[in-house]
């Protein structure tokens, strides 16, 4: 599905990503984990092509993305902080992403979901930041593309959206489509993955599964293992 | 590229800063012409003011427009759209809007004056052309400055600093560059320094379709001196051209290598 090869990339001096080899392959749910300025978001905004590598290619779906652009066609990404044009509706935000992208009838469903029928007619700018998430969410499900990619899908949402989202995301699984995530929020992480990735400072510390991973640092619980990790680097 | 053109035209149309554009050119025009009873007058004084405020505004309406339109930019750059699309359309919706403020705000009071029955309706077409050049060169211009600078106090500082040298500082350098130089021929240099300038090159091309020798200035009076008036009017429709043309190119090329 992807691939990645020796990716390189600093902002100025600072070094963000120094020779990150990665395939990920189709179907699953792949987390991406790290400490915070590790990269992560880095890493997805290079796969869509919005921060440019220094050095290194990356594949998706078997093509190079370089001077490309159709390829995003097939990722429906969810971005990290919702940030949306303040001065547009919500109703307008969707019909307008569905003018760029083709016609989709699965927004509809995805509305009712979240229960977002109430602020179809708010400016964006007056929703709350949970709120402003869930429209999110409904952006970038409501498109049958195989990739999806969530950086941080489970900031500010309420206790029953989690759920709906969690179910959401097995539900794409089922369909055989590749998930990447990556979250802050470790039961999460070791409720939904199958494959994880731990990147620090730029390279690619651990990929495997949790277990493989709570055997390698001799953690018997997910979050200590990751902690683990960060102890014995940073120590 | 049309797509993106169509909502930044229709986000700019709903805004309210485009009307009082609109309004402030509407009050413009009809004032002059119940003040002025002379067309032909009503238009110089309307040059003297387009060729200032035009850039002024074009600059700050683009910088201001590239930094509140972060969010909607990096919405789109996860779409399966080439930047090149998403930059040129958000430019041109920023310029056209302007444009058609500039446009129908003074079209309208001359329309109503009876500017069709009147002869100076191609110095009045002339007027809206450069007042057209001129929104287009410095939105451009601004869209330069606000991708090429993350910061935006920056971005406003320097293109505030922009619109100054061209409208102000420039002209002042020059004059002291004659004076200090006048033992030389100086009118190629002259001629070759408002090339550079397309606030000074707008004045020139609407003065030299006016006609009007006493308001030319050193400068205009070598340029028509040299040039003739229908080859200068030529030379410098094609370097305002040359104006939007090479900083298009720029957004281009800077875009496709931006992170963001």
């Amino acid at each position: 599905m992807v691939a990645i090869e020796n990716l390189h990339k600093k902002f100025n001096k600072n070094v963000v990503l120094s020779g990150i080899d990665l395939t990920i392959n189709d179907g699953g749910i792949f987390a991406v984990l790290g400490p915070n300025g590790s990269g992560k978001t880095t890493l997805i905004k290079s796969i869509l092509g919005m921060v440019i590598a220094n050095k290194g290619n990356i594949y998706v779906l078997g093509k190079s993305i370089k001077h490309n652009s159709a390829y995003r066609n097939k990722i429906d990404y969810l971005p990290q902080i919702a940030n949306f044009p303040s001065n547009l509706k919500v109703k307008e935000l969707i019909k307008m992403i569905k003018d760029l992208r083709g016609n989709t009838l699965k927004d509809k469903d995805l509305i009712s979901l979240f229960k977002l029928e109430p602020f179809l007619n708010k400016k964006l700018g007056n929703l709350s930041g949970g709120t402003k998430q869930k429209v999110n969410i409904v952006l970038t499900f409501m498109f049958d593309s195989p990739l999806i990619i969530l950086d941080e899908p489970t900031t500010g949402l309420d206790p029953i959206s989690l759920i709906r989202l969690k179910e959401l995301i097995q539900a794409e699984k089922a369909k055989g489509k590749t998930i990447l995530i990556t979250s802050h929020i470790m039961s999460f992480v070791e409720e939904v993955s199958d494959e994880i990735v731990f990147i620090l400072e730029g390279k690619i510390y651990f990929k495997g599964n949790i277990n493989e991973l709570k055997k390698k640092t001799s953690q018997s619980d997910f979050e200590h293992a990751i902690a683990s990790i960060l102890m014995d680097n940073h120590a | 590229m049309l797509k993106i053109l169509k909502y930044s035209f229709y986000d700019l149309m709903r805004s309210r800063w485009s009307y009082v554009y609109f309004a402030f050119y509407l009050l413009l025009g009809a004032v002059l012409l119940f003040l002025n009873t002379d067309l032909s007058k009503a238009v110089i004084t309307l040059m003297n003011v387009i060729i200032v405020l035009v850039p002024l505004i074009g600059t700050i309406f683009g910088v201001m427009y590239y930094y509140n339109s972060k969010e909607f930019t990096e919405l789109l750059l996860a779409q399966p759209l080439k930047r090149s699309s998403i930059f040129l359309g958000q430019y041109l919706g920023v310029a056209l809007s302007l444009s058609m403020s500039l446009i129908l705000g003074l079209g309208i009071p001359f329309i109503f004056y009876g500017l069709f029955k009147s002869n100076a309706i191609w110095d009045f077409s002339l007027l809206l052309i450069t007042g057209t050049f001129l929104t287009f060169i410095f939105t451009v211009l601004a869209f330069n400055i606000a991708l090429s600078n993350e910061n935006k106090i920056k971005g406003f500082g320097y293109a505030i600093l922009l619109w100054l040298f061209l409208a102000v500082i420039y002209d002042g350098l020059f004059l002291m560059s004659l004076i200090l130089f006048e033992d030389y021929p100086l009118d190629k240099l002259s001629l070759f320094g408002s090339m550079f300038n397309p606030i000074d090159l707008s004045r020139i091309l609407i003065l030299l379709k006016l006609d009007i020798s006493a308001l030319l200035g050193y400068t205009g009076a070598v340029f028509k001196k040299f040039f003739g008036t229908n080859f200068g009017l030529i030379v410098s429709i094609i370097m305002l051209t040359l104006w939007v043309i090479l900083p298009v190119l720029r957004i281009v090329s800077k875009s496709k290598k931006k992170d963001f």
